[in-house]
């Protein structure tokens, strides 16, 4: 590994900011949304409402992200983590 | 753990939809007497949740051609159309189907739900994309799961989000295959498949239409929404099931597209099933040629829609957006839909009851399904027993009249 790594790690804070923000306004701040909130079980969401997270995420970021990653993505770093792997291609 | 743990939550939603009331998902058919009458608990019901458009599951043509077929030929094929060969009906059934849609080639399939697995599992693969309509049916849902190609979803009936999504995807290699419904089961709305089409067309993409619930109610000639729009040139692949307009069971895709027949070894949900028994083909045919010979049926059927479209609208319900023959009753949360619900099918009357998560948008929903088959004088009576209801539960303000002196 070598100095990229504190690039994506930046990265990382920056787009687990992003996704906390954007959940918290989706919940209607209702919950304490921490990098490992569970998005199904903490967020009571169903799995309809974690595609249009992902859907509305998309646009934010303006990146594809298949909804075969769904099965990766349980907490709020899981998904943080998927956006950045699919932003660096 | 135990292996139905992970559905705790659903049994939670189980357990509070069927603490209100009767089990909305064990509803017992005592008997069925007509397309619109059934007896359930005892009680003799209207039916309004059958998706039976063109009332055709009595139709005495339907009914003597499959007895006929089942005479004949038995009563099932035992086995797959690869290991145990085509009956005469398979073949005529899809060259009438070929002919019906003016296309090269038609396919059938043992269920609507195997028709859109066996479709788009065969056509792309795991390097190419498919994109879906975020309303998509669970079919299409699965069928991608099945594809294992890249899912994209793009916003319900949005084009403009289409060529959004088809653009972020433009560098990337692979075929796109854009997924899209005729008319949608759960609003009873209708793809903008124009639009869709000038953005297909210009992103190389192809297209896919799951007509299941336009075949036999849209275009002048039954075809679906395509016919109706005027693009069947542009639409690659239709779709659509026999467990509709057609009374009866199956599915089919028709398409022009070459090489078409390596399908039927390529896709397994083909492949490795039963095929359609002769007598539902037989039936089957024989409503495809009712659903061309008796026009008056879709004429019926969207006279009805608007009856009943225009009862409940001025009722004060709130309904979905285009007068079709799925008609979308919305309600304010989960509880009260379930209240609804059993509160019409203990007045005899039976409808769809629609909650999330499988309802677009969070909503709950009750949804009325029209056929041709319904009376004027049935329809006014589901209205007025909507009304009762809404009353009762306080959703609606009975109608003060002007005190006569
Ligand atoms: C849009 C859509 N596609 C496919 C199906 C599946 O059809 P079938 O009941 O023939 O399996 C349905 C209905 O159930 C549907 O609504």
């Amino acid at each position: 590994m070598n100095g990229s790594i504190a690039v994506a790690e930046a990265g990382y804070d920056e787009v687990l900011r992003d996704v906390m923000t954007f959940l918290n306004d989706q919940t209607k701040r209702r919950y304490e949304i921490t990098e490992s909130t569970n998005m199904a079980r903490d967020l009571n969401l169903d799995s309809l409402a974690v595609m249009d997270v992902l859907l509305a995420l998309e646009d934010k970021f303006d990146v594809s992200i298949p909804i075969n990653h769904l099965a990766e993505i349980q907490t709020v770093s899981d998904l943080a983590r998927t956006i950045i792997d699919i932003k660096k291609g | 753990m135990s292996l139905l743990a992970r559905f705790t939550h659903v049994a939670n939603n189980y357990g509070k939809a069927t603490a209100l009331g009767a089990n909305p998902f064990k509803v017992r058919m005592e008997k069925v007497i007509s397309p619109t009458e059934a007896v359930v608990n005892g009680r003799p019901t209207t039916l309004a949740g059958t998706h039976n458009y063109l009332g055709l599951t009595f139709d005495a043509d339907c009914i003597e051609a499959a007895i006929a077929a089942l005479r004949q030929e038995g009563t099932g094929t035992t086995g797959s159309r690869v290991a145990n060969g085509s009956y005469s009906h398979h073949r005529g059934l899809e060259e009438e189907l070929a002919e019906f849609f003016g296309r090269r080639h038609a396919m059938v399939f043992s269920t609507g739900y195997q028709a859109n697995l066996g479709m788009l599992s065969a056509l792309v693969g795991p390097d190419d994309h498919l994109v879906i309509d975020a309303d998509c049916h669970a079919s299409i849902y699965d069928g991608c799961k099945l594809a294992g190609a890249k899912v994209t979803r793009f916003r319900h009936n949005d084009p403009a989000d289409l060529e959004k999504r088809l653009r972020r995807l433009a560098a990337e290699g692979g075929n796109k295959l854009i997924v899209i419904e005729g008319i949608y089961s759960m609003l009873g709305d209708e793809a903008p498949l124009r639009e869709i089409v000038e953005v297909k067309k210009k992103y190389g993409a192809y297209l896919l239409v799951d007509e299941a619930h336009s075949v036999g109610v849209l275009g002048e000639r039954g075809r679906g929404l395509a016919e109706a729009a005027g693009c069947e040139a542009d639409v690659d692949f239709v779709v659509g099931t026999f467990s509709k307009s057609f009374g009866s069971v199956g599915g089919f895709c028709v398409s022009d597209m070459e090489g078409f027949d390596l399908l039927r070894v390529a896709s397994r949900p083909y492949t490795f099933t039963a095929s359609l028994p002769p007598s539902v083909m037989a039936s089957v045919r024989a409503a495809l040629k009712a659903l061309q010979e008796r026009p008056e049926l879709r004429r019926k059927l969207h006279e009805n829609a608007a009856l009943l479209y225009g009862e409940l609208s001025r009722s004060g319900f709130t309904l979905g957006p285009v007068v079709n023959p799925i008609v979308a009753v919305r309600l304010e949360d989960p509880e009260t839909a379930i209240r609804f619900w059993n509160g019409l099918l203990e007045r005899g009357v039976y409808v769809n009851l629609a909650l999330p998560p499988a309802t677009p948008n969070g909503w709950s929903m009750l949804r009325v399904s029209v056929s041709a088959a319904h009376s004027a004088k049935q329809l006014m009576h589901i209205a007025a027993v909507f009304r009762d209801v809404a009353y009762d539960l306080g959703i609606l303000e009975m109608p003060v009249r002007a005190a006569a002196f």
